[in-house]
């Protein structure tokens, strides 16, 4: 199975982290994927740095020297500024990310995390903003999911699905051409924020997939290697 | 001197003191005011006699003029242990009686005074002392003077007595006393040294040693038994602790061995670049599962400190249940396993719901992992899970029942500690924390998980009670 690749928008990132090897390794790597990153060590410099909303997306550690990393998603939200934060935090405990979200970030990531669990996560940020989330009727291809009436159709077929299906196709589809790990998809379809043992992930999916692309010559539900899956019209 | 000091420096030491001092003034107060009553009585009972003699010596005065009164004093002063007297004629000149050297205006002032005089019997100037003595002076019609009095020695003399008694008994007290406390001090003061010295080597190391207790049921007896509670408490805890960092050594040492072999082996063998990748795949795979586990850990001591119990809400265990198994349902049909779910009534319960969900999760997938069919033997037997949540009295039981092989009664307690997993179940892949962490988030809601035989199977239940954790002042 060839590796679907997402078509990527170029960002403006802002990682604001006191560990210089970790935020270099994180410029470097949203560099090499296509996006454009810049790096601040301290709270201030971060705020300063974001304060003229030039960034698409904010990635500030929790634990920072001068201006703590809540303080600062605080400020900034005091002075209107919107632009979506993700958090990172060594602190992964479920109180922790309440706290963080309360604050005003927009996700929560503990620590480690991996690469592509974050650009995932970033991508999905960026596109919430004016993105695909009002919209009632969701198209991939020659697959439509009507979010009123609930129905999904695939071509002329109609695809029968579970309340829970459903859920996992509008989340994919929502974000149809990026990339959703499980992680994601058990946080916000099935609002569980621990890690399963087993991958129950993996076989839910794939009886989805079973149910919207079995018989068909284009698959829609590809699976990226190491990082999740994705929504995607191959055909294009 | 130290010793003295630290005697000295001790609280039963010093309260000895304090009682000392209390009692001693009282002592002292007692005989102050015994001996100050005693002198008072005995000043009394002089007036009376010489008032009482006064009356009669007037009397004689009145009935025969002062012949019969000369006569009269005369013949009462040669009496022993007579009282004094002295007849004078108005210009002081001595009539009768038994006493000289009295002070110049001794006799001027009418009614009580006291002087002192020397008898007459006794010559001038023997060197004894004159006496005290205490007279009433009193104006006989014709300008006689009569004065009549009594020694005081023996009132002084009883005085002394008194107060030298009072004296050496508050020095007896005194002494008596210290010496007491002294040897009380030393005493308590030996069995706290021995306390002490046991302490000093358990906090070197050796948790084994126990504070002596003497069997007499007194108050350190008690305190050294209660503290002698907590310290095989506090031994069974670090005993416990040392089986678990030992656990953990291990099972977190074995990943990252074979972590730093594959990534050693692709340095030494890869050539290719698919190799190399397939060898950083697996680090990464394996560092996944190590992260997984530390993970499970701190959210175990989170749940076991009692953290997460700022987050608790009211929430439904029967929708958890339902949500658990439905999250579970695809996986288990993969394996060909009849996930059911019997959770019709709503079983309401205040907790920390994500925990609660992670527990059941738990549950459910050890359940899944063990009760798999063997790889193509044609079981007897299909496999079957049932996940129950009901309400009963004050407590929500949700349970977890499967027909695979069970757990030996013997190891129940057992597999409920981190990392433990029992020698067959060695080859199922998981981090041996699952059954652990829903034991410490039952504990935290302040429940409890238990492991019944299902026969055939296990069944684990999770209690909780219906209103959270009793919130322990």
């Amino acid at each position: 199975m060839a590796d679907a690749q997402p078509d990527r928008v170029t960002m403006r990132l802002l990682v604001v982290e006191d560990d210089r090897d970790a935020a270099d390794y994180l410029v470097k790597a949203f560099r090499e994927v296509g996006h454009i990153a810049d790096a601040a060590t301290d709270g201030e410099d971060g705020l300063a740095m974001a304060s003229d909303g030039q960034y698409d997306v904010l990635i500030i550690d929790r634990m920072l020297p001068k201006l703590d990393g809540l303080a600062l998603i605080g400020n900034l939200r005091a002075k209107g500024n919107e632009t979506p934060v993700l958090i990172l935090s060594a602190l992964g405990q479920v109180d922790d990310r309440v706290k963080g979200l309360r604050a005003g970030g927009d996700d929560y990531l503990p620590k480690p995390y991996s690469f592509s669990e974050l650009l995932a996560r970033v991508e999905v940020l960026s596109r919430r903003r004016g993105g695909r989330g009002e919209e009632t009727v969701l198209r991939v291809g020659d697959l439509v999911l009507d979010r009123m009436s609930r129905e999904v159709r695939r071509g002329e077929e109609e695809v029968s699905l579970q309340p829970r299906e459903f859920r996992l196709l509008e989340y994919l589809m929502k974000h149809a051409g990026q990339v959703v790990t499980r992680t994601m998809l058990l946080e916000n379809v099935w609002d569980y924020h621990f890690d399963p043992q087993t991958n129950v992930i993996d076989v839910h999916i794939s009886r989805l997939r079973s149910k919207i692309d079995k018989g068909f010559s284009q698959p829609l539900l590809h699976t990226i290697r190491g990082a999740g899956y994705m929504i995607r019209d191959g055909a294009r | 001197m130290t010793a003295l000091g630290k005697l000295f420096r001790t609280t039963t030491f010093k309260l000895t003191l304090v009682y000392l001092t209390v009692f001693a003034l009282f002592a002292a107060f007692l005989l102050g005011y015994f001996a100050l009553n005693t002198r008072r009585l005995i000043t009394e009972q002089i007036t009376d006699t010489v008032n009482a003699e006064i009356t009669g010596l007037s009397e004689q005065y009145r009935l025969g003029g002062i012949r019969r009164l000369v006569i009269a004093v005369d013949a009462r002063a040669r009496r022993p242990g007579s009282s004094l007297y002295l007849v004078t004629t108005f210009n002081g000149e001595a009539l009768a009686g038994n006493v000289t050297a009295l002070p110049p205006g001794a006799l001027d002032t009418q009614g009580w005074t006291e002087i002192v005089y020397r008898r007459l019997d006794e010559p001038e100037n023997s060197g004894k002392p004159e006496h005290d003595a205490l007279v009433r002076v009193f104006q006989l019609p014709g300008g006689f003077r009569l004065l009549v009095g009594r020694d005081l020695d023996e009132r002084e003399r009883l005085y002394h007595i008194v107060l030298s008694a009072g004296r050496w008994s508050v020095i007896i007290v005194v002494v008596l006393g210290l010496a007491g406390g002294l040897f009380v001090t030393r005493r308590v003061l030996r069995r706290v040294d021995a306390m002490t010295e046991t302490t000093r080597t358990i906090m070197g190391g050796d948790l084994s040693g126990r504070l002596p207790v003497a069997g007499t049921g007194d108050e350190l007896d008690r305190l050294a038994e209660n503290l002698n509670m907590m310290l095989e408490r506090i031994e069974a805890l670090m005993v416990g602790l040392k089986e678990v960092s030992d656990n953990i050594a291990h099972d977190l040492k074995t990943p990252l061995t074979r972590l730093r072999n594959r990534a050693e082996q692709a340095l030494r063998v890869a050539k290719t670049e698919p190799e190399y990748r397939a060898a950083l795949e697996a680090t990464i795979e394996e560092s996944d599962g190590l992260i997984g586990t530390f993970n499970a850990l701190l959210m175990i001591a989170r749940a076991e400190s009692g953290q997460a119990r700022d987050d608790m809400t009211e929430f439904d265990a029967a929708e958890v249940a339902h949500d658990i198994c439905e999250l579970y349902e695809p996986l288990a049909e993969e394996k060909g396993i009849a996930l059911k779910v019997e959770a019709g009534t709503a079983a309401p319960v205040r907790g920390n719901r994500e925990l609660v969900s992670q527990a059941v999760a738990n549950l459910v997938d050890n359940a899944i992992k063990y009760c798999e069919p063997p790889e193509g033997g044609s079981g007897e037997r299909t496999p079957e899970i049932a996940v129950r949540a009901v309400s009963e009295g004050d407590r929500i039981l949700i349970s977890v029942a499967d027909n695979g092989p069970g757990i030996p009664e013997a190891d129940r307690v057992r597999v409920v500690e981190r990392f433990v997993r029992l020698e067959q179940s060695r080859s199922q892949p998981g981090s041996g924390l699952g059954l652990s962490l829903a034991a410490a988030v039952a504990r935290l809601h302040g429940g409890e998980l238990t492991l019944a035989d299902n026969e055939p199977g296990l069944k684990a239940v999770i209690a909780l009670p219906r209103g959270g954790p009793v919130q322990s002042a």
